[in-house]
């Protein structure tokens, strides 16, 4: 295969989010955008790092209205387009309305991996006001190969042209991903997408081996800035693919810049594998939970680690973030 | 008349626990159960009781209207409004357990009384009725800016009407938190844990509260003295830990287990919505028996 065969999908200014606080500044967000147009990223996303609406005492407040920074983000794009994610249950349709009214072109609509038929309306209507759509399938570890092919028939029969799989919490092998990916392009018609987290330093590893299995959407993010320990690094995932003799259609030396001018200055600490985030991987537990973690095992004198073990003992899903303060101040109560 | 006629539209989950509790009512009579599937389960229970079963939808009951004066709908926010202007032209009370919210809002501790005299009551939703009883005790002591409710509900216990009504969640609960709960702005969030064994729904509520000076003491013994009054009508509804300050920010963690009446303990959702619709129409048809004797 030596043509481009596939989309690489940026991520920094959404997932990027929860690293940042979801306190990204309307500057940052211009020259990254400009930075991945430049380089010739096809589709970025921009969001909360929960989605539309995320912004909240529960995932934390946005420090700039996220439909001005999708505005400043799409005002930016020569040749990309902008993506914004859409959690239903957090996100509503009058969301997606306003984020196209500010620019956006492409919508992810996520569920938890066994939940997609809560986003019938949303993807309904992404099509419907001419977006590419797509469904996302949030913690994609927590199901069998077979649920994984029932949820993404329903996102397909909704109308998405596009389907995730998503690895949340960092927690799956390359065998993992080969599998998933290879059911799901004998299953369905539409698209596959992959979303990694490199938790256990296996992001780029999944990353190939999703677009060997036949993968045509894959997510980077700029110097990794991400949930946990963060996404596939966009400009190494874009050297790694051109060493296995695919075009990315991405400029090399651009995309770098972006990550090592524009986005390194500004990260508050490095996408390095802490021993929260490695928990968080080696027992399944969603990358957003990282910061919050901190903040309440320091808040009740606990340690990070047995809050995420519990965590992970009680199959939390993404967006329980409550749960986290629950968990620490029972520990707090038994100590 | 010792005791007002119930027709429940709508055998799903909802429907038919329900139906068990209507039965422990002291001022309400089980009547009627209508459904769109002969089939289904809470229609086969309801028969199985010796109530009427109609399986032929709203139609089905505007032909036996007057074996019930009081109505309650457990269908869906979308055929909602056809069935209340049918009903309320025959002059039946309606009360919505859908996220229609076309009536008044109602949460039996904070306005049991204030909309019996509307033809149409909403019981706003299951996150609602879980958490504004928090929002209010805090509002009531000292003023909010902003109220957020978090419901994490088990997957099983959510049912196809709650799925395809998802953003009416979120919007209802929001207004009503506003609304009934006295929050200046609202906020609400659903996520749904496919976890097995089940887990029980928990609710989280994080306000803001306005002024920087007020008495922690009296928020949480106000908090507290609502838990007791919810617990009346729901048994199984708990604080978790202790209500968390931060500034200005109060954090209210709570679980809400199930009476077990039609579906098991761990949906609360499903048992906290019909408990305080039983409870609303018990009081509001003694107050109509009342009034015509």
């Amino acid at each position: 295969m030596d043509k481009k065969s596939f989309e690489i999908l940026d991520v920094t200014l959404r997932d990027g989010s929860h690293a940042m606080s979801h306190a990204f500044t309307p500057q940052q967000v211009r020259e990254t955008a400009r930075g991945l147009d430049a380089a010739g990223v096809r589709y970025f996303e921009v969001s909360h790092g929960d989605g539309l609406g995320g912004s909240s005492l529960q995932y934390g407040l946005s420090a700039h209205d996220e439909l001005k920074l999708i505005e400043i983000a799409a005002d930016e794009c020569k040749q990309a387009e902008v993506s914004v994610l859409l959690i239903p249950g957090i996100g509503v349709k009058g969301d997606l309305q306003n984020a196209v009214k500010a620019g956006a072109k492409m919508v992810r609509v996520a569920t938890h991996v066994t939940e997609a038929d809560v986003a019938a309306q949303h993807i309904a209507l992404g099509r419907e006001l001419g977006l590419k759509t797509v469904g996302f399938l949030m913690m994609s570890h927590m199901a069998t190969t077979e649920k994984i092919v029932e949820q993404a028939k329903l996102f397909e029969s909704y109308g998405a042209e596009v389907v995730y799989v998503t690895d949340s919490a960092g927690y799956m092998l390359p065998q993992d991903v080969t599998e998933r990916i290879s059911a799901l392009k004998q299953s369905i018609g539409c698209e596959i997408g992959f979303h990694g987290h490199n938790n256990l330093s296996m992001a780029m590893a999944n990353t190939v081996a999703a677009v060997q299995a036949g993968a045509t959407f894959i997510d980077g993010s700029l110097r990794a800035l991400g949930a946990g320990s963060g996404n596939t690094q966009t400009e190494v995932m874009v050297a790694v693919l051109e060493r296995l003799g695919y075009q990315t259609g991405i400029d090399l030396y651009k995309i770098m810049d972006a990550a090592n001018d524009v986005v390194a200055p500004f990260m508050p600490r490095p996408q390095e594998i802490t021993g929260s985030s490695l928990v968080m991987g080696y027992s399944g537990v969603y990358s957003s939970f990282l910061l919050h973690t901190n903040v309440a095992a320091k808040r009740f004198g606990v340690d990070e680690r047995d809050i995420l073990v519990e965590l992970g003992r009680m199959k939390a899903v993404g967006g329980q973030e409550d749960l986290i303060y629950d968990v620490a101040q029972g520990l707090a109560a038994k100590n | 008349m010792s005791k007002l006629k119930v027709g429940i539209i709508g055998s799903g989950n909802i429907g038919t626990d329900l139906m068990y509790k209507i039965e422990r009512c002291d001022s309400l009579e089980m009547s009627v159960m209508v459904g769109i599937d002969p089939d289904s389960e809470g229609l086969k229970r309801a028969k199985d009781s010796g109530y009427t079963a109609i399986s032929t939808g709203i139609d089905g009951l505007m032909e036996q209207i007057d074996l019930v004066d009081v109505v309650f709908d457990a269908t869906s926010a979308y055929a909602h409004q056809a069935h209340s202007d049918l009903l309320t032209a025959a002059g039946k009370k309606v009360i919505d357990l859908t996220p229609a919210a076309i009536g008044p809002f109602t949460v039996p501790t904070v306005n049991l009384t204030a909309n019996f005299a509307s033809p149409n009551v909403n019981m706003v939703t299951c996150g609602g009725q879980a958490t504004i009883p928090i929002v209010y005790a805090i509002s009531r002591i000292v003023p909010v800016q902003y109220a957020e409710i978090v419901a994490t509900v088990a997957s099983k216990s959510a049912g196809p009407g709650t799925r395809a009504n998802i953003d009416e969640f979120t919007h209802t609960t929001a207004r009503a938190i506003e609304a009934v709960g006295g929050a200046e702005k609202g906020k609400a969030i659903i996520i749904l844990n496919p976890a097995e064994p089940p887990v029980i729904m928990r609710d989280t509520v994080n306000a803001l509260i306005k002024d920087k000076d007020f008495d922690q003491a009296e928020v949480v013994v106000s908090i507290e003295k609502m838990v007791k009054e919810v617990q009346e009508y729901v048994p199984g509804y708990r604080l978790r830990g202790t209500p968390q300050f931060d500034g200005q920010r109060v954090s209210v963690f709570l679980e809400v287990e199930g009476a077990g009446d039609f579906f098991p303990a761990y949906s609360g959702n499903l048992d906290i919505m019909t408990a305080a619709a039983a409870k609303t129409a018990n009081e509001m048809a003694k107050e109509l028996i009342a009034a015509n004797a």
